[in-house]
């Protein structure tokens, strides 16, 4: 039983929760990840690892509402217990061997961003970022960003925040005008496979953040494995980060979508329940 | 000696059109009559022959006798001295390449049912016997890695000399493969429940959530324990590699059983989720590949497909599961190899196969299958279980590059003390002997929990 400390909602649908993990705050890097049930019964959801504070004992997750156990997660008050909490889970990001790095988040992915744009600033090297949204409701830790980058630009789909449009708009214009060696972008496959295909043209190495469908977390199911360069590869355990351009996107959003009619099914019980 | 002929008591089972659609238990287990009556079948031969076909050599005939006069809790005793899970190990052990392959009595009017009448005095401690009593503690701590049968047993044995055992454990559920993987109506969940509570009554703590060389290193825990042990199973899934795998239907039988067993996708409303194939192929013939397509068929499968490269004989599964199989209207298709995988929409449809003929023995004395030429042809399926084996996960051997293992990855142990090249870290189980069995597990955790009390200068 983890104990929720603090509650916060972000934006529309998506809430930080810092959580009483002490073993996993002490061992935790950026770019690794979690999971955790929601109660006995719950299914074994994985989310990355925002922030974490060795000394308080603490790892701040951020979840976007989207179905049966997200929803689920939401409705336990602070101060409230997440059954199971287990991490840190995959490899750390290691962007080290690069001088000019443009960060992308779409949506939830600016959790993922979030922690690399801190540590890039802390090690004096501050990059730029990129972060896009649905909608200006959506976005989030815009003021944290702020701090963090050198430059950030705030995009959205219908403009009602920043610039009005796709990330991949805003990556074209800054590419021309910047000196990038490498482009991180987390967020829904579709945008990360956008934002490859883009660089893959620009010649600039891209990594992104594989958010497959997982179950243990620890390389013993299979079933978040995906195609990189040609061979097999558990997101889990051998990412969750990869080299965008070696990604068989396809197959990897092919994959996201095996349990999307029972999803829904689950999703209409809970929302049923809860109205 | 002339003896009376007096056929083996039959197990009371389900009726397998019935249980073929439901989760319980396949097994009825014997009443104390028949336990009794079958214990009674002993011929108490001179040399107990069936005692070298048992792993960690219970004394068969000392539990039969005691079983047979309805002294249970004398059986119980009696086996507990040399095996710790006699409930599961009655269960699940392959009796008939064991203790009783070896059994005088096969020859005349089939071997005693070692199994069953061991599985009866199982239960029977576990709704009898007493819990082990709290031995005085002597402050000395060990670590305990992974909880399946081998952690489970190593815990006990030293806990039961006063030792404090902190188990650590990757999932949120203690009992390894034994409750991810064997299903439900071969093996309840409860009485797993039930056995690892009664082991671990007295000083062994047991830390879910916790996955050793990542959420607490191994160096960390080494240097907070006199000792430590390593039993983190061999739980890698292995993959064919061929064509079409990754397209969704295809599932690792860890993952298919994992999600069902452990996730409980069996249950009506369960958050986690399953595919409910319709006409379900397993590959492979061993317990694991056994076990899912029992399992597909219990989800609501209309037909269920074994694919096996080589023949019935060489099927490694228990003879029990595959007789069982077949009972229940799983199909074989043996001499069978699939070669790749088509799909429509991202989703598998049919499997290519070819068909295998056996050539001559190999150095192992195993003929090998070979593929006939020409013979392809498919089968039509929407869901796919690869059930091929599984090697030890290196997440361990990754985060601590000082344990030596081999080129399959297993642990490398000194096999008289199951020490690594690591002083003071042992390792025991599936880590350390790739797929194996439960009672090799526990013998193993056993063999080293001795080892680990002489380290610590204890009597074992
Ligand atoms: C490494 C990794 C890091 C992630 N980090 C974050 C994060 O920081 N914040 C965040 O909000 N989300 C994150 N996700 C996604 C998050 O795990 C899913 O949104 C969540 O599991 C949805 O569960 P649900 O029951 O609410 O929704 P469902 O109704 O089950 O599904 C909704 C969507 O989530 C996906 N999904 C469902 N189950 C899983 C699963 N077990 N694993 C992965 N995806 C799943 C489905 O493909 C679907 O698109 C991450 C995923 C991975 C693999
Ligand atoms: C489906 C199936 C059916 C089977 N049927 C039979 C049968 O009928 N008869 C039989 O004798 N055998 C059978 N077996 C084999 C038997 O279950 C295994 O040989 C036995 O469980 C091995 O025990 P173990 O303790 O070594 O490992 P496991 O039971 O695999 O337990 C290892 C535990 O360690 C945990 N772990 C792994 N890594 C870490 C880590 N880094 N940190 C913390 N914890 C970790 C795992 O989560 C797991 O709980 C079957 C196996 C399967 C999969
Ligand atoms: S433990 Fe297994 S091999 Fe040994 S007597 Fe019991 S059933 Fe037979
Ligand atoms: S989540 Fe099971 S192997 Fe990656």
């Amino acid at each position: 039983m983890n104990k929720i400390i603090k509650k916060t909602r972000l934006a529309e649908n998506v809430t930080e929760y810092v959580v009483s993990a002490p073993d996993v705050a002490r061992h935790a890097h950026p770019g690794q990840f979690i999971i955790l049930r929601v109660d006995e019964d719950g299914e074994r959801v994985p989310f990355t690892i925002c922030d974490y504070d060795a000394i308080a004992g603490t790892v701040t997750i951020l979840v976007q509402e989207v179905g049966y156990s997200t929803i689920k997660l939401s409705q336990i008050p602070e101060g409230g217990f997440i059954a199971d909490f287990v991490g840190p889970l995959g490899n750390p990001t290691d962007l080290s061997e690069f001088k000019n790095i443009l960060l992308i988040g779409g949506g939830i992915g600016a959790a993922v961003i979030y922690p690399q744009a801190k540590a890039l600033r802390a090690k004096g090297m501050p990059s730029d970022v990129i972060v896009g949204a649905r909608t200006a409701s959506l976005l989030m830790y815009e003021k944290e960003f702020k701090a963090a980058a050198e430059n950030l630009y705030l995009i959205t789909d219908d403009g009602t925040s920043g610039v009005k449009g796709f990330v991949t708009d805003e990556l074209k214009r800054l590419a021309a005008v910047n000196n990038y060696d490498c482009v991180f972008a987390v967020g829904p496959m579709p945008m990360m496979r956008a934002v490859c295909a883009l660089t893959a043209e620009l010649n600039i190495k891209t990594v992104v953040s594989m958010n497959s469908i997982m179950v243990d977390g620890t390389g013993m199911c299979g079933g978040c494995r995906l195609t990189c360069g040609g061979k097999t590869k558990y997101a889990c355990v051998d990412g969750p980060e990869f080299d965008g351009h070696l990604i068989d996107w396809d197959e990897a959003i092919n994959r996201s979508k095996v349990y999307r009619e029972q999803e829904k099914e689950h999703r209409c019980r809970l929302t049923g329940e809860v109205k | 000696m002339a003896i009376e002929k007096k056929p083996r008591s039959k197990m009371p089972e389900q009726d397998p059109k019935e249980r073929a659609r439901n989760f319980k238990e396949v097994a009825f287990g014997y009443t104390p009559a028949m336990a009794q009556e079958e214990a009674s079948r002993c011929m108490h031969c001179k040399n107990a022959p069936c005692m070298q076909g048992c792993p960690v050599s219970v004394n068969i005939p000392d539990f039969l006798a005691a079983t047979a006069s309805g002294e249970f809790e004398k059986a119980g005793d009696i086996i507990g001295k040399t095996s710790s899970l006699p409930a599961i190990c009655g269960r699940v052990c392959p009796q008939e390449n064991q203790c009783e392959k070896m059994c005088l009595r096969a020859r005349v009017d089939g071997a005693v049912a070692i199994g069953n009448v061991e599985r009866f005095v199982g239960d029977y401690m576990l709704a009898h016997g007493g819990k082990p009593q709290k031995t005085a503690r002597t402050g000395k701590r060990v670590a305990v890695i992974g909880s399946g049968p081998a952690g489970l047993t190593c815990a006990a044995e030293l806990s039961n000399h006063g030792v404090d055992v902190t188990v650590f454990e990757a999932f949120h559920k203690a009992g390894g493969v034994l409750v991810y993987g064997i299903p439900e109506f071969r093996l309840p969940k409860s009485l797993v429940q039930a056995e690892i509570d009664k082991l671990c009554g007295g000083g062994v703590e047991i830390k879910l959530n916790t996955v050793a060389g990542k959420t607490l290193p191994i160096e960390e825990i080494a240097k907070d324990y006199d000792a430590v042990f390593i039993g983190s199973g061999a739980g890698l899934p292995m993959f064919m590699n061929i064509p079409g795998e990754n397209l969704n239907g295809v599932y690792s039988a860890n993952e298919y059983l994992t999600r069902v067993n452990l996730m409980k996708a069996y249950l009506p409303n369960s958050p986690t989720p399953v595919q409910l194939g319709k006409k379900v192929t397993v590959i492979g013939a061993g317990n694991v590949a056994m076990d899912a397509a029992r399992t597909a068929l219990r989800m609501g499968a209309e037909s269920v497909k074994i694919i096996y490269r080589r023949g019935r004989e060489e099927m490694p599964a228990r003879a029990e599961e595959i007789h069982h199989a077949e009972q229940e209207g799983i199909e074989f298709c043996l001499l069978t190899n699939p070669v790749s995988f088509c799909g429509e929409s991202g989703w598998v449809k049919s499997m290519r196969c070819v068909k295998m003929e056996l050539g001559e023995p190999d150095k192992s004395g195993r003929r090998s299958p070979k593929p006939v030429a020409g013979s392809e042809f498919d089968i039509e399926t929407d869901m796919v279980i690869v059930s091929l084996g599984t090697r030890p996960n290196p997440l361990i051997k990754n985060s601590f590059a000082a344990l030596q293992t081999s080129e399959k990855g297993t642990i490398v142990v000194n096999e008289e003390t199951m020490q690594t090249n690591v002083d003071g870290i042992y390792a025991g189980g599936d880590a350390v002997t790739g797929a194996a069995t439960v009672i090799l597990a526990m013998g193993a955790g056993r063999k080293a929990s001795k080892a680990i009390l002489e380290k610590l200068g204890m009597q074992s």
